[in-house]
């Protein structure tokens, strides 16, 4: 049973700790030791926010060491860069096409990097890089806010030691019954792009 | 069955499973989530006290009474308690008394990175430290067990880290026998309850004696762990560290703290006799390494790794591979960012539709000094806000006005307080303000709820933690009672009304307490009130008056004014709230109100 080091990352109100959430309690039912770290309070609403999820088979530190993450989950484009020196050599990069400029961006004190500077940054240290149109396919299973769950369908084709069931069953008791069609619909849509791509 | 649980989640479970029946605290990051979920258990009284003082002198009256009595507090809450801290260390007490202190390595939420071990040793009490949140529940219960044999308060204190991470736990049960027992006779004994001096010289010995007793039981404490393996690198540790360092070191020899004051001698040196090189890995201050050199033992520890800030098993590897403890097996070139550096920070920010921004923005018009104070409208000192020009700690704001006013200076200066903080520290500097008579002006930011620990009730909000309703405090009232006469109730929406008001209350002779009312609008009942506003493109001429209100939704359009050149403003639907407080500043009248946004609803249906 090989670890992985998960890194949630995103904007505060996105649905970065649902995911964490999700990908946390898909691991336990797979059967790995779990660990999840993050911190809350101060307004975290706008501000940059990251969880740390690992499995492994006896998991010590709930925090990931500079330079060892194996998957980088981004929910916001931006975000992604933030962590670049976290990621471990040749790790994975799944970024959503999500963007949500920052203050200084919107005064027009700062420019937003465009997509090839921040993937031209990455391919420094990974060819595992992938856009994934996150909130497109979220508003096509039928609500925006299922990006996040997106981005976790297109996870689950990295992860394949874990069955589809598990995947949805946890989605399922996690988000509010009347989304739940919703959320394993974007899921779905999610997992399929990026198999397509392969 | 195991479950993740935060290690918060998991002292609240500790205390269920140890048959605690009162539970106080004051919300405080990374503390809060304790009591939250200490509310679930019903056999257990949990309340929000006004301040952590007045938590622990609750939980010190349990544990008089003979129940097992817990108080929780966030590491610089412990300031606030100490007083209390200090004399239940002197008398001890009838039942187990037990105080978690949440510290904050790194600031992630806090004012500084006090290392509250130094509290246990102060106090002469013992402290605990957990691992992860298995050990977080478990050691309640040895933290209970300690107390009462030993008749001492107990300091279980935890970090951000073994806080807020999720880690597999098992569950056990709480002993029925507790929930069953009719009320106990109170046990009465002046000499050891009363701490006036005479009682207070005997105490003392008796608790000198006790950390002797405490240090002596260390030696066979089941949390203090040895793990003998290669002996070339003996590391003693403790808490969120201990995992940091196994990560790093998995063949090294271990002693694990779990017991970090008082420390058991013979146990350290009879690991230190076994090791070629002892190093110690604690995060923050030199405490356990001071404790062992005290000791006679030679021992390395902070001339390898940083006093300041949290460690991580990144942190741990690089300053072991520069201290020679490790080789450098890292191949990972370091990502140059120069085409997209430096990269636009996303600090915490007044979220949209706060009240505290329409006040702010007053003050600024005013050019007045603000002292500030902890909760959410602290962030107000960012820019483009930029309008708090002090903030020390719980309660700071009011006094220092005080000072500031009778030190004399040419601008005019108010405090700034929330609701809660006002609550916890602000009265006593209230009334302070009333009885040596300064023309200091208060402004309560009263936005009915304890917002920045993520909303907890409080004495003003009319409803307990467990939700029941319960007598609301008046400020107005209360202000008039502590002897102010000037007192001005005002919508914080209202830009003209809280201008006004705040003018006449830095012209009248006397101090004046300006009351901003609004609900914070994040409460699930003002989300219901949300009306998304729109920029009217044919008035606005992109003069930026909006910007400067440092609102979220406010955003800077692709459009630019003809004669201008400059950006037009524009508003992010998804994130507006319609307070209004922009519409206020734009001198063009180039957003639409709420009111006019209904009418194009309903025209456009």
């Amino acid at each position: 049973m090989k670890a992985i080091n998960f890194l949630v990352v995103g904007v505060g109100g996105q649905g970065a700790l649902l995911a964490s959430n999700v990908l946390a309690e898909v691991g336990v039912r797979a059967g790995y030791d779990v660990k999840k770290a993050e911190v809350h309070g101060m307004s975290q609403r706008g501000g940059s926010v990251n969880s740390h999820v690992r499995w492994g088979q006896d998991v010590k530190s709930p925090v990931i060491g500079e330079g060892e993450v194996d998957v980088l989950f981004s929910l916001e484009k931006l975000e992604t860069l933030r962590y670049v020196s976290m990621l471990r050599r040749g790790g994975a990069v799944l970024v959503g096409e999500f963007v949500i400029p920052p203050l200084t961006v919107s005064s027009g004190d700062d420019d937003y990097p465009d997509d090839a500077a921040i993937a031209g940054v990455f391919s420094q240290v990974t060819e595992r890089f992938d856009f994934v149109p996150t909130l497109g396919l979220a508003k096509a299973a039928g609500s925006s806010r299922a990006h996040n769950v997106v981005l976790l369908g297109a996870l689950s084709v990295i992860i394949d030691a874990v069955p589809l069931e598990i995947w949805l069953q946890v989605i399922a008791e996690r988000v509010p019954k009347k989304y739940v069609q919703v959320n394993q619909k974007a899921f779905r849509l999610g997992k399929e792009i990026v198999s397509k791509d392969d | 069955m195991k479950i993740l649980y935060s290690g918060n989640e998991a002292i609240a479970r500790g205390a269920y499973e140890s048959g605690v029946l009162l539970a106080s605290a004051y919300p405080g990051t990374p503390s809060t989530e304790i009591l939250e979920s200490m509310v679930q258990y019903s056999q257990i009284t949990s309340e929000w006290a006004p301040n952590e003082k007045v938590a622990l002198d609750v939980a010190i009256g349990g544990a008089y009474a003979g129940v097992r009595s817990m108080a929780v507090m966030k590491h610089v809450g412990l300031n606030v308690a100490a007083d209390a801290f200090f004399y239940a260390a002197m008398t001890g007490s009838e039942g187990g008394l037990v105080i978690v202190s949440a510290d904050d390595p790194a600031m992630h939420s806090s004012q500084n990175e006090q290392d509250n071990r130094r509290y246990a040793k102060f106090g002469r009490v013992p402290c605990l430290e957990p691992s992860d949140s298995q050990e977080a529940k478990d050691m309640v219960g040895a933290a209970f067990e300690i107390s009462e044999r030993f008749d001492t308060p107990v300091l279980l204190r935890i970090t951000t880290r073994i806080a807020h991470s999720h880690t597999l736990v098992e569950l056990g049960q709480r002993p029925a026998e507790v929930d069953q027992r009719e009320p106990q006779n109170y046990h009465i004994d002046r000499t050891k309850y009363v701490m006036v001096p005479g009682n207070a010289r005997k105490r003392h010995p008796v608790i000198e004696a006790r950390v002797e007793q405490l240090a002596r039981f260390g030696q066979d404490f089941g949390y203090n762990l040895v793990e003998m393996q290669d002996t070339s690198l003996g590391i003693v540790t403790h808490g969120i560290a201990y995992q940091y360092a196994k990560e790093v070191f998995p063949q090294a020899s271990f002693l694990r703290l779990g017991m970090t004051y008082p420390l058991p001698p013979k146990l350290i040196s009879n690991f230190a006799a076994k090791v070629d090189r002892l190093i110690v890995i604690e995060e923050l201050d030199a405490f356990i390494e001071e404790e062992i050199r005290l000791m006679g033992i030679s021992v390395e520890g902070k001339s390898i790794f940083p006093a300041v800030g949290e460690l991580d098993p990144g942190v741990v590897r690089k300053c072991s591979v520069q201290a020679g403890l490790l080789a450098d097996s890292s191949t990972r070139p370091s990502p140059k960012l120069d085409k997209v550096s430096p990269l636009p920070m996303r600090p915490p920010l007044l979220c949209p539709g706060c009240p505290h921004r329409g006040v702010f923005t007053i003050t600024n018009k005013l050019k007045l000094v603000v002292n500030g104070d902890i909760g959410c409208y602290t962030l107000g000192f960012l820019p483009p806000l930029s309008a708090l020009h002090t903030c020390g700690c719980m309660g700071a704001s009011i006094g220092v006005a005080h000072g500031v006013s009778k030190a004399g200076i040419q601008q005019k200066n108010v405090a700034v307080i929330g609701d809660s903080t006002f609550f916890h520290t602000g009265m006593p500097a209230l009334l302070n303000v009333a009885y040596n008579q300064s023309d200091t002006v208060t402004i309560i930011l009263d936005n009915r709820t304890t917002a920045m620990t993520g909303h907890q009730e409080n004495p003003a909000t009319g409803r307990t933690l467990a939700g029941d309703p319960t007598w609301a405090v008046d400020f107005e009232a209360l202000s008039h009672s502590l002897g102010i006469e000037h007192v001005y109730a005002v919508d914080a929406y209202d830009l003209e009304e809280v201008e006004t008001a705040l003018r006449e209350a830095l012209d009248v002779a006397g101090p004046a307490v300006v009351i901003a009312k609004r609900a914070c609008a994040l409460l699930p009942e003002t989300r219901k009130t949300w009306i998304a506003l729109d920029v009217d493109s044919d008035r606005c001429n992109g003069c930026g008056l909006c910007f400067r209100v440092g609102c979220p939704a406010i955003v800077r359009s692709d459009e630019t004014d003809a004669k201008t050149g400059r950006f037009l403003a524009e508003i992010d639907p998804l994130l507006c709230t319609g307070c209004e407080i922009c519409a206020q500043v734009c001198a063009r009248g180039a957003i639409f109100t709420r009111e006019q946004m209904v009418e194009k609803q309903e025209q456009a249906a």
